[in-house]
């Protein structure tokens, strides 16, 4: 049975991906997705990622209206709760407003619109014997289907990964429903947290999130030496919580230099890479034996 | 020049940047502390932070809530219409009644439209809040979801409509992270979209995305690079001096803004450098529009 450890942190930027480009290789996991599909970023530091498949997306059809058959009464417009259809010198669908549900097309008198299928975004996956099954997508812009498309990712990266102890699993940010989607199925959550007041805050709404999906978390720190003073906070609100607390990543110049050449920290000698190091073995022990020393 | 159009001219800046941390909210507080009468918005409503900072005062609540359907039992004759009708997949017909997820509602009404016995009728339920301060001379409106709910954009809509502002001055709109409907529905009246980006190549990667969506909408756009290092290799400066687009201000990255900020304080008001610092990218955005 495959475990899944999926890698999360409410607030942005806090290293979400630079960790899960360590954690893959550390625990040389031959399963591996990204599931920020609104703004991936996982490819970019696993270099040669071996053959990719591309497929098409469809997120749930839109409204088309024929013009030949439209009486321009007015009707659809009216009863669209999200304001897609404006009615001028012809009656138009703003694709990005429709949201599919097909209302429409069901109350026309004219029988004018019919929901017609739409690509939403692609799938991309990367097989490679030696390194295993990558899966991402990207959404295409303004779409809004992303809990969909994060839970296709891991269907594909699940259906091709057979065999494959463990899977490494980049999560988008926030709270809603993209990320309740990558929630799903996962044995541990590994939030990285950020040393400042707005990052406490997002800290605690995601564990709120987790705990809510009976998710089991554990909590690091990435920059901790930016704010001491916060850092301790976290590690107070996690023991407080009962949330493991697995330590943290100090504040390093090196780490954007590692990423800019598209690598990640796993066998880095800087002091960022060390301190990875030292959270993956203790990520080890609680996925493994559910405690940790 | 100093400060000539703030507070004379009514506009809106979206902030936005796709990839998350790469200082939205740290750029939109100091902006609209600097160029007060301000409104400052944050629709980043799964993880709101400017209030943080801002810390308001004589905060109103509003709840937001969406449509969601019910059915009556005695009027229901099983039939499913809605059931099939519904694309979202939240109504399930199983032992003789009528089941709504309301997580996967997109409360669009059409099942209570369709419905041959007209059993289905709405009703509101609350998936988050506003909150609608001041802190000094700048209207705080935040926008926040509920733990557990998984769409906000209702949120966005509903904080971008409420009238509390001044009737001249900038309206800074803190967007969301991504480039997807909410994001979209943040800019959507944006006068100007303001992109802040990192030295990284996520950031860099992230930034061609909005790119991309503020050139779809038509926008007039600028970028900021924050985080620089002197001396050190820019792939988001790059992109923009390769593409023509206009780099309006740098923030060196700064152990003591960086600090200011982690503690949620507004850098500008603590120190004339940063106060210059953001006076002059304020500058530079009255000059583009």
């Amino acid at each position: 049975m495959m475990k899944q450890l999926l890698i999360l942190s409410g607030k942005g930027g806090t290293g979400k991906t630079t960790v899960a480009g360590a954690m893959t290789h550390l625990f040389r996991a031959m399963a591996c997705a990204d599931c920020d599909v609104d703004a991936p970023n996982l490819h970019l530091i696993f270099g040669n990622t071996g053959k990719e498949q591309r497929k098409d997306y469809y997120g749930l059809p839109k409204a088309h209206i024929d013009e030949a058959i439209c009486t321009m009464c007015g009707l659809c417009s009216e009863m669209c709760r999200f304001d897609a259809i404006k009615v001028g010198y012809t009656t138009r669908v703003d694709s990005h407003a429709c949201e599919g549900c097909g209302l429409c097309e069901a109350i026309c008198p004219q029988d004018a619109i019919e929901m017609r299928p739409v690509v939403a975004g692609d799938l991309r996956l990367y097989t490679d014997l030696e390194k295993g099954v990558f899966s991402t997508a990207q959404l295409r812009i303004g779409n809004g289907t992303s809990g969909l498309l994060v839970t296709e990712v891991k269907k594909q990266m699940i259906g091709a990964a057979e065999g494959a102890e463990l899977a490494i699993i980049d999560g988008p940010p926030g709270i809603g429903c993209p990320v309740i989607a990558s929630i799903s199925g996962v044995d541990m959550v590994l939030i990285v947290a950020e040393p400042s007041i707005s990052g406490l805050s997002d800290m605690e709404r995601i564990l709120d999130t987790a705990r809510g999906l009976k998710a089991f978390s554990a909590v690091c720190v990435n920059k901790a030496d930016l704010n001491p003073r916060l850092t301790d906070n976290i590690v107070t609100r996690c023991r407080e919580r009962e949330v493991p607390y697995l330590g943290e990543i100090p504040y390093d110049p090196e780490v954007v230099r590692v990423v800019n050449r598209g690598l990640t920290l796993a066998y880095s000698e800087c002091p960022a890479g060390v301190a990875v190091r030292e959270i993956f073995e203790r990520v080890a022990e609680l996925l493994y034996e559910g405690v940790v020393e | 020049m100093k400060g000539i159009t703030t507070g004379q001219i009514k506009m809106n800046i979206a902030v936005l940047s796709g990839k998350g941390g790469t200082g939205k909210t740290m750029v939109s507080v100091n902006l609209a502390r600097i160029a007060v009468p301000s409104v400052y918005v944050d629709c980043d409503v799964e993880e709101p932070n400017g209030h943080l900072y801002f810390k308001p005062e004589d905060v109103v609540c509003e709840e937001v809530s969406v449509l969601v359907p019910k059915s009556d039992p005695d009027k229901c004759n099983g039939c499913r219409e809605c059931v099939r009708f519904c694309r979202f997949n939240a109504l399930v017909f199983s032992l003789d009644r009528l089941t709504v997820f309301n997580d996967m509602c997109h409360s669009c009404g059409g099942c209570s439209v369709i419905c041959p016995q007209e059993a289905i009728t709405e009703y509101p339920r609350t998936i988050g809040h506003l909150e609608l301060g001041r802190s000094g001379d700048v209207y705080v409106r935040t926008g926040i979801m509920n733990i557990g709910e998984v769409a906000g954009s209702p949120i966005i809509s509903r904080l971008l409509d409420v009238n509390t502002s001044p009737k001249k001055g900038i309206t800074f709109i803190d967007c969301p992270p991504g480039s997807s409907c909410m994001v979209m529905e943040s800019i959507k009246d944006a006068d100007f979209c303001l992109l802040v980006t990192e030295p990284t190549i996520f950031g860099t990667h992230n930034l061609k995305m909005v790119v991309e969506l503020v050139t779809e909408f038509d926008k007039p756009f600028g970028v900021i690079l924050n985080k620089t290092v002197e001396g050190e290799a820019d792939p988001s400066e790059e992109y923009c001096l390769e593409n023509h687009i206009p780099i309006i201000g740098r923030i060196p990255f700064d152990r003591e803004l960086s600090n200011l900020s982690s503690e949620a304080k507004i850098a500008s008001e603590e120190s004339v450098r940063f106060e210059n610092l953001f006076q002059s990218i304020l500058d530079n955005i009255s000059e583009m529009v």
